[in-house]
């Protein structure tokens, strides 16, 4: 039973598909929430859907459509973000909905092929070899990618202000920021569909936070995490048949829920027992930084 | 000929106007640097601290006037500003000192992690070199802050306020530490609002909008400059009559908007 649904070669597929996005989404997703780009993670995830669509409308490789559309909703926050009546905030807000508004009614018109609804909701179970290859070459470009610069971005998200006295550059981890998390979308949209993709890109970063407190194991274990779900919601699809890539961001928030309950409960039993314990009065130093000088 | 005392600085400048755009918010700035001096900077804010302290880093070109640095320079930012949730432990903070010697893309190697080792001994914190920066004290991520400098081999420091926040026991070391860094010959500039403790160090530079008075703490520190620092709101305390005053304090004292 444990093994049966890996028999298959759509499941396979599946698996490995899971496997590389949750590998390039817990590790890239520990910058995300550090740097607090959540939600632009998710605007850049929704501005560059009609990118996406008019590719595989086309038949140009998705990469391509991914980064024309980027580029437009750059362009766009670019031009728009500078008139001082509408405001930064709110013309970030009208590009990404009008780019995915319009992504959206031309993947869900009547002329459109019927595979372009997974652009929004995710496939993962109908990947291709060729699919697969693609996100296989653009998950190596991430993580490697993130291992060049991981010492840039700990020092620029550490102290951006003092980044440079240092010799790092914060506009250079910001842009290559930017373009990972346009790389990981393509990974991810094939699986989980350009509304969930923020699933695996926020959900085990967040998770891992939790349980470690140094950035190489975090993005190890929200790596780990992402792929277990990735796994356990497989599983759910299977036997439950639930929609493939729902049942994956599904699984990755529930983890985040479990373990933030464990990790209130933990810090609950700790302020219990110092305040029984005589003499615990700033024995765990907690984020206020009340440790003792020595 | 010059003497080997005036070409021993570490920094000089001379006729200098810093701001933004074309606009100068500090104007007719000159001052050296000598090895083993340190410098209090004091001034309100918005008086043109961090200004000036950018121009000195070579993140702000000067306007007007001339800006010689002959060493490297490195920064200790406010540790209040620190994100105490970073995942990062105190030798982690120190080793980004490394970024300028090693090319970013390489992993740090054993001589940086021994350097890095090195400066945390140097402030007193090997021990709590796998601690997470955000549970250390305040006095003790300072003290990280001047090890991550130290790393950098910056013979010209930078502190931007150090001592705000910290209790008197942590005030201590860390002016302690401050002092053994000058007798090694390093300079420092250290920006604060606690015109007592400047008295204690070697030079005194008042700064509002432009250069108040540069000189020596016993000379400078008069009531006029004081108040043509920080404006006719300060708060006198009248001293035993050995000097002008035994106690002034800002009115911006507890506030640290920029």
């Amino acid at each position: 039973m444990v093994f049966e649904p890996w028999t298959q070669g759509i499941m396979q597929r599946a698996l490995a598909e899971v496997a590389l996005l949750g590998l390039v989404g817990g590790a890239l997703g520990c910058w995300i929430v550090f740097y607090e780009l959540s939600y632009s993670a998710e605007s850049l995830a929704h501005a560059l859907f009609p990118g996406l669509v008019i590719a595989s409308l086309t038949g140009l490789p998705l990469l391509l459509g991914a980064g024309i559309g980027v580029t437009v909703a750059a362009v766009a926050v670019a031009i728009l973000g500078r008139a001082p009546e509408i405001g930064r905030d709110t013309s970030v807000a009208v590009v990404i909905s009008a780019l995915f508004g319009f992504g959206v009614v031309l993947a869900l018109s009547p002329a459109s092929p019927p595979g372009l609804q997974g652009l929004l909701f995710g496939d993962v179970l109908g990947v291709s070899n060729l699919d697969l290859l693609l996100a296989a070459v653009l998950a190596v470009v991430v993580l490697v990618s993130l291992r060049l610069l991981h010492r840039q971005l700990l020092a620029v998200g550490f102290d951006r202000t003092t980044a440079r006295s240092i010799g790092a550059d914060p506009r250079l981890a910001d842009i290559a920021l930017l373009v990972l998390i346009g790389l990981a979308t393509v990974v991810a949209v094939q699986g989980l569909g350009n509304l969930l993709v923020v699933a695996v890109l926020v959900g085990p970063a967040a998770t891992a936070r939790l349980l470690v407190r140094r950035m190489a194991p975090m993005m190890v274990l929200a790596s780990l995490l992402a792929v277990l779900a990735g796994v356990a919601g497989l599983y759910l699809s299977y036997y439950a048949g639930t929609a493939g890539g729902a049942s994956v961001a599904g699984c990755m928030v529930v983890l985040y829920l479990i373990s933030l309950s464990v990790n209130a409960l933990l810090r609950w039993k700790r302020k219990a027992d110092g305040a029984t314990a005589p003499g615990a009065l700033g024995f765990a130093p907690g984020p206020s930084g009340g440790g003792r000088d020595v | 000929m010059k003497t080997a005392k005036e070409n021993s600085y570490l920094a000089e400048v001379s006729g200098l106007s810093a701001g933004y755009g074309a606009h100068p918010v500090l104007r007719d700035i000159g001052f050296r640097v000598e090895p083993g001096s340190r410098i209090g900077v004091l001034g309100p804010n918005g008086g043109g601290k961090t200004t000036l302290f950018r121009v000195l880093l070579g993140e702000l070109a000067p306007l007007e006037g001339s800006v010689t640095v002959r060493t490297r320079c490195g920064v200790v930012p406010q540790t209040e500003r620190s994100r105490l949730d970073y995942p990062v432990s105190a030798l982690d903070v120190a080793l980004m000192g490394t970024l300028g010697r090693v090319s970013w893309w390489r992993r740090p190697g054993r001589d940086e992690r021994r350097r890095a080792l090195g400066a945390l001994d140097e402030v007193g914190l090997r021990d709590l070199a796998d601690r997470q920066f955000g549970e250390l004290s305040g006095g003790q991520r300072q003290r990280v802050l001047v090890a991550r400098a130290l790393v950098q081999d910056a013979r010209l420091l930078l502190l931007d306020e150090p001592f705000s926040g910290l209790d008197g026991p942590s005030s201590e070391r860390l002016g302690s530490l401050l002092g053994r860094l000058s007798s090694e010959g390093r300079g420092l500039m250290i920006s604060t609002h606690d015109i007592e403790q400047v008295r204690g160090w070697d030079m005194v530079l008042c700064l509002n909008q432009r250069q108040v008075a540069f000189g020596k703490p016993s000379e400078t520190l008069t009531r006029p400059v004081i108040e043509a620092t920080y404006g006719p709101q300060v708060v006198v305390i009248e001293g035993d009559g050995t000097r002008e005053a035994s106690a002034i304090l800002p009115p911006q004292h507890h506030d640290r908007g920029r």
